[in-house]
This record gives C-alpha cells, structure tokens and sequence, in this order.
C-alpha cells in the first residue's frame, strides 16, 4: 500500500497548481474538526470552478485505478498462495497421509506373509515389514509437524503414535512364540492384525480425511473468483470512459492521451486478471479430475490388495480358527472376497478416470494380475479342501505361480498407476500457479501506470487553465 | 479348536417309559413355548416355560451314551480294502492345537497326542506308522472333509455328542476331557467356584464354556457389550480358545474357562499360567471320527484302541499331556453298542 501517496505526487511536478487539494486530504490536522469543515468547504469552493472540478475529478480517476492495482495485487496474491499451497503443501501432505495409511497396511501384510514361510522368516519378507513401520512412523513425525495438536490431524497422529508400537511389540511378541514353535504365535499374529485393522487403519483413514479436507479447502480459496478486483477494475475503467467522454464534449477533443494511457492500463489488467484467474480455475480442475481423483481411487484401490492380501495369508495362518458371525464360513476368506470386489470396482474406476495411455496402461495391468491373482486363489482354495497345507503354502507364498506372485503384480502396476497421477497432479497444479504468478507485480506497474496516466491526463487539460 | 457349537449334558436317568414320558413332556413343553407367543396374557408362564424346557431334552442332538460305539474287530471291509491299496491312510488333523496337533514350525511337522494315535491306526491298517497323509482341516470343515471322502478319518480334539453321532460315525472315546479354568499362578482364582468373582473371564464364542459362564458366571464378568454384533470387542468371548491366552498374558482378562484338554496346551506354551481346580466341572469325551456307514473301519480304529489303551497311550500321554494336564491315570473305559 506504498502506491497512493507516489501517485498523488509524482504526477504533480508544480503542487502550486493546484494549491486547494492538498488540505481536504489532509484531515485530522492539528485544527482537529475546524480544519476538515475548512477543506470541505474549500472543496465545496473548488467544484464550482471547471478547473477545481478537474483536479477532483484527476485525483479520483487516480485513486480508482490505484485502488484496483492494490486490490487486485492482495487479492491475486491470496489466490497464489492457495495454489501454491496445494502443490507444495497440502497436496503432498495428503500424499503422506495415504502413505502412511499404505505402509502400515503393507506391514501387516508382510508380517503375515512372513509367519507362513515357517519359523525363519524370510529376509525380503522382515525387511519390507522394518521398511513400512520406519516410513510409517517418519512421515508421521513428518505430518505432526504441519498438524496443530488440537487439530483433527493432530488427533489422529497422536493416536498413530501410541497405537504403533503397541502393534509392532504384539507382533514381535508372535514371532518370538512363532520361532519357539507355539501356536500361540498365530494368535498373537491375528490379536496384531485385529488391532490394526480396529485401531490403527481406521486413524490412518481419518488423517487422510482431514489432510483431503484441507486440500479442498485450499483449492477452493485457490478457485475463489476474486470478486473485489473485478469490480474495482469495472468501476475504475468506468470512471475513465466517463471522464473522456465529458472531456470530448466539453473541448470536442477526441483523444486525452493520459486518459487514454490509464485506460488502456485497466483494461489491459482487467483481462490479465480474468484470463489468467480461468486459466488458473482450469489448471486446478484438470489437476483435480486428472491428478487427485485418481490418486485416491488408484490409493483405494492399493489398501483394498494389501487387506485382501493380508486375509489371504491369514486364512492360511488361522486355518478355520475363526468364522464369520454366523458360523458358516471362515471370515479371513469372506474378507478376502469382499476386499478384492472392492478392488475390482476401484480399479475399473481408475481405467475411466485414466485419460491417457501412460495412465490407463498400468491400471489395465493391475486388472490383468488381479484377475490371475482370483484364479489363482481359486487353485489355492482347492488345494486348501484338499488338505495339502504345504501345497496351500507354496501357492500362496511361492516364488513362481503363486498369489503372492500376482499380488506382487498388483502392487507394482499400481505403484507406477499413482507415480503417473502424481505427476499429472503436480504438473496442472504447477501450471496454476504459473498462470498467476505475473499477475500481482504487473497489477502493481499497471496499477501505478494507470494512476499517473490519468493524472497527467487531467493536468494537461488544466494548463489549458493557466 | 475344539468345538464352537453347543453340548448339552447327557441325561442317563431318562430311560425306558421314564424317557419316552421326558420326550412327551418336552413336546408339550415345546408346543406350549412355540405357541405362548399367541396368547399375551402368559408371559411369566412363558418365562418359567422356557426355563424349564432347557432343563429337559427337548433338543433332538441329545441321547443316551453317544460315546457307545461299535464293537472292535480286526476284519477287512470294503472301506480298510479302499485304504489299503491306496497305500495310505487319510488323515484330516489340527495343526494350531499344541501338544495335540501342531506344526512345529521347526521342521515344519506335525505333532501332539492326536497326531500319535493316527500315526498307530495307520500302523495297523497299511503296516507303517508313516504310512499316512496328514490334511490340516479348520474346525468348520471336520464333517464335511469326511462327508465329501477328503479324508478316511478325523483324530482332532473331536468332542463326541450326540448331534454330531447323526452326521458322522464316532470310535469308543479315546479321552475323556472337561471344562476347566486356567489362570496365572498367582492369581487368587482357585477354580469355577466363587473365587471368580469380579474377574474379568475369556471363553471362546460358542463355547461349552460360554454356556456354563452363562449358566453360573459366580459374578463373572465374561460377555462383550456388543457381542454378536459387527462392533464386538472380541475381548471376554473370542473366536478362538488359543485367543484367551493372547489377552491372559496382555493383562486384559484374568482368567479363562476352556476344555482342559486345551488348557493344558496353552499352559505348556506359558509356564506362568496354570489349570485351577481338582477336576474339570464336565466330562467331555473324544473320539475318532469316519463317514457315517463306514462300519469296517469304526471297528477296526476301535480294535487299534483296544491294543493302545493298554500302553502306547500312557506313552503318549507322558509325553505330551502329563507336564500340564498331570493327575490322568489312563484312557477312558470303552464303551460298546449292539449292532
């Protein structure tokens, strides 16, 4: 707001011109109320004069076009810090929430994987389950930081935080019983998976929700019209056809070339304003419909294969120890179904929110793994009835030909699927920001452009006072 | 797992007129309560009618000495025939009951007393105790594995009673167990009497167990808030016994009722908890069971029986069972139907 006070006095290269002005702007002087009634009736004086009328009529073309510059720069500002929060801060935010929620389910899944290869755990198997917690609990540290404690997230997080490690000692109890050859291994295992599907997921789901909120939030403040700039931009270049057109009919002159210059000023920055606020609202469309919508279905769609993946194992592991509430069935299996129908249903999803091949082909992969996956499952099924738990075992924890091989399929598909969405997200919302980011320096030179323009317009027509 | 589905007490003193008397009474008993419903005015008659009916045999899987089995014989028959040019005798086992049928993950075998005697029946009926095929088979598909002829015989902590006699053929028993309540060595808890009360109690969904809580909890606390429903806690009744131990040693109950037969089990994987009270509050027994109709092989397993109760069982139960489950002398008496 440095801008109003250069305007009113650089265009005024002699102030002895125009000796009436200056104490109507100046109230509240050490004559108190005595002064302003003394400015008012000096400017009462003035606007009886064509050249005091000229010199109000200067310094509020100046102020408009002013006003709009400023306004315009604080209001496209606001706009360019939503944006760019989105792209640097609540869009990669939501990105770790979803990873957190990702690779604690991830490390239940290997947990559970690594207890049906025997007592000794497979070495690839242990250390993607240390790689999920330690990612886990660093991008946790990561999200407390930009969370308020009192906020939803900061709730959340402080619940992951307690609830982490109470998971991972229930699981190195179960490996400890698992290695002395206890069954009560197997307990522990399912108590850990319980607790992590009761306690930690559905708190990893609710800071994913609130991150979500936020980037909503922050789109939507980015998306906001800047309704102010607009209509300061529409009164300002008003009040300068108004006074050209006075000036024509009083001096039958055509052209006021200062008038002229402010004009083309505000009008140049009333159509930067609205082409490149659209092309910003579209940017953070396309990042939206492109980027983040499949980023969530495509994330659903990854948590839905680690939890089917997870039963799976564990309908190994339990073998029929528990039942669905009505007893008929085993409720590891009935999980497994439910979880890759969802699957199945996010990932044809995806396949129509893909808009490109780069996108649609990973996701057609997954469709493919997941369907092997099924029939694959239904041969473990059938060896399962037929009592051949090794057979059971190499098929779904096999290198070759087994569950855990499609799984793998899945999971890898779908990794490359999210990086695409990411990077279509990332490069619309970047496009966003950059249709803003002249915007408000040029407000400011327009702004300043415009004032001086109308005001070396208006003194030109009062020399002719002289 | 044993068993998740109900069973009732056996009733011997209903014989003869006397039985067919109690069965006209609980059919009236049954009209009356199915009936009541339709006149408003006798509730409270309702109530007492109802308690009284479970007190009476009204279920249909109940009857007389279902532990009664066909007498032992060595002779071939078409099924023994079947198994012996297979060369291998089927067995469908538990593989999470320790001490009883586990897979020592360690070798990756299994092991425990069930596992033992099926290895002697298939001694008996092929000639070598490896001569068997072990099919790790869940709880819920125990009758359906013989059913569909998956496999020869179940050997799995198998309660013999009298519903399960109607859908699969059942040996003498081969153990007689019984609920009974374990607890750390510390605890106060002395057995299911009244030292019970205010502890917080674990039993498996379902359970015998359950039903004698329900019965006399000696003011217990054994239920979840929600159970049944999709919010249960899972934290008193839980989907399997082997899950007690898990809140036992997490500090989350303090006791848990279960067959002791699997109490022992979960003592052996815990030195710090131990089997409270003399004697089990039930009696209980197990079996051997085949497809129904397979009456060859029924007497066969039991003629192996015969021979087992007089040594290899002892050895069996030395091994396995004694260090946690001590005080059994030895195997059930057989008991023998005509026919």
């Amino acid at each position: 707001m440095t801008h109003p006070p250069n305007v009113r006095t650089a265009p005024q290269p002699a102030p002895a011109h125009a000796p009436v002005l200056p104490p109507a702007h100046v109230p509240g002087g050490p004559a108190g109320r005595g002064a302003w009634a003394e400015g008012r009736r000096r400017l009462r004086a003035a606007a009886t004069t064509e050249p005091g009328r000229l010199q109000i009529i200067g310094a509020v073309l100046a102020a408009l076009v002013v006003a709009f510059g400023a306004v315009t720069v604080l209001e496209v500002s606001s706009r360019a810090t939503a944006t760019d929060d989105v792209v640097t801060r609540s869009q990669p935010l939501t990105a770790d929430a979803a990873s957190i929620y990702r690779s604690l389910a991830d490390a239940d899944t290997a947990a559970s994987s690594g207890f049906l290869a025997g007592a000794e755990e497979p070495r690839a198997v242990a250390e993607r389950y240390d790689r999920d917690i330690a990612l886990a609990s660093r991008l946790l540290v990561k999200a407390a930081t930009n969370a308020g404690s009192s906020s939803e997230s900061g709730q959340q997080i402080a619940e992951l935080n307690e609830a982490l490690p109470r998971y991972t000692a229930l699981i190195e109890t179960a490996r400890a019983n698992n290695r002395l050859g206890r069954p009560l291994g197997g307990a522990y295992l399912r108590f850990a998976n319980e607790q992590m599907s009761r306690d930690l997921l559905p708190a990893a789901q609710k800071l994913y929700d609130a991150e979500t909120a936020r980037l909503q939030q922050d789109d939507d403040d980015a998306r906001f019209w800047p309704v102010l700039s607009t209509a300061a931009g529409v009164v300002a270049i008003g009040a300068l056809l108004w006074a050209q057109r006075r000036n024509y009919r009083r001096t039958n002159r055509v052209f006021n070339h200062g008038l002229l210059v402010a004009t083309a000023a505000s009008t140049v920055l009333l159509l930067w304003l609205a082409v490149g606020h659209t092309v910003a609202r579209a940017q953070l469309t396309d990042a939206d419909r492109h980027g983040q919508q499949s980023l969530k279905v495509l994330g659903d769609a990854r948590i839905n294969s680690l939890k089917a993946r997870a039963n799976e194992n564990l309908t190994v592991v339990a073998r029929g120890a528990v039942l669905t509430d009505d007893g008929k069935s085993d409720k590891y299996e009935t999980d497994y179904t439910a979880g890759m129908n969802r699957l199945g249903e996010q990932l044809h999803l995806a396949q129509r929110l893909a808009d490109d091949s780069a996108g649609r082909d990973p996701v057609d992969a997954a469709v493919r793994a997941v369907s092997e996956w099924q029939e694959r499952h239904k041969d473990v099924t059938r060896t399962d009835r037929a009592g051949d738990y090794d057979g059971v075992v190499r098929k779904v924890i096999g290198a070759k030909g087994s569950t855990g091989e499609s799984f793998d399929k899945v999971d890898a598909a779908l990794e490359k699927a999210l990086a695409h969405e990411q990077r279509e997200f990332t490069a619309a919302a970047k496009d966003a920001r950059g249709a803003l980011s002249g915007l408000p320096l040029g407000a400011a030179v327009l702004g300043v452009l415009g004032a001086a323009g109308a005001v070396l317009g208006i003194n030109r027509r009062l020399s002719e006072y002289r | 797992m044993t068993d998740s589905e109900a069973r009732p007490g056996r009733r011997r003193t209903l014989r003869g007129w006397g039985g067919v008397a109690g069965m006209a009474a609980a059919c009236a008993l049954t009209a009356a309560v199915t009936l009541l419903p339709l006149s408003h005015g006798d509730v409270l008659t309702h109530g007492a009618g109802q308690g009284v009916a479970s007190a009476l045999p009204v279920k249909d899987d109940t009857c007389e000495d279902p532990e009664a089995s066909l007498t032992p014989s060595g002779a071939d028959g078409p099924t023994i025939a079947a198994i012996k040019e297979r060369g291998k005798l089927i067995v469908g086992v538990d593989q999470n009951s320790y001490r009883w049928g586990y897979r020592n993950p360690v070798g990756g075998g299994l092991e425990g007393f069930d596992i033992d005697l099926a290895r002697a029946i298939a001694d008996d009926i092929v000639g070598s105790p490896d001569a068997v095929i072990f099919r790790a088979i869940p709880t819920n598909q125990r009758i359906a594995a013989l059913e569909n002829g998956t496999v020869d015989i179940v050997v799995r902590t198998m309660t013999i009673s009298c519903g399960r006699i109607k859908q699969v053929a059942f040996s003498t028993a081969y153990f007689q167990a019984g609920q009974q309540v374990l607890a750390s060595k510390s605890s106060s808890i002395t057995g299911y009497d009244k030292s019970l009360a205010g502890k917080r109690v674990c039993s498996a969904e379902g359970s015998t167990a359950y039903e004698a809580l329900e019965r006399d909890s000696f003011g217990a606390t054994f239920k979840d808030e929600h159970d049944g429903q999709p919010a249960d806690e899972d934290l008193y009744t839980v989907p399997n016994q082997l899950d007690c131990l898990v809140r036992l040693q997490q500090g989350l109950v303090d006791a848990i009722v279960t067959d002791n037969a699997l109490a022992a089990g979960q003592a052996a994987q815990d030195p710090a908890v131990e089997l409270k009270g003399d004697a089990p509050f039930t009696t209980e027994y197990y079996g051997v069971a085949t497809k129904l109709g397979n009456d060859d092989l029924v007497r066969r397993v039991n003629q192996v029986l015969v021979e087992y109760r007089k040594g290899p069982w002892k050895k069996a139960y030395d091994k396995w069972l004694a260090a946690d489950l001590p005080g059994i002398t030895g195997p059930p008496q057989a008991k023998y139907r005509a026919g």
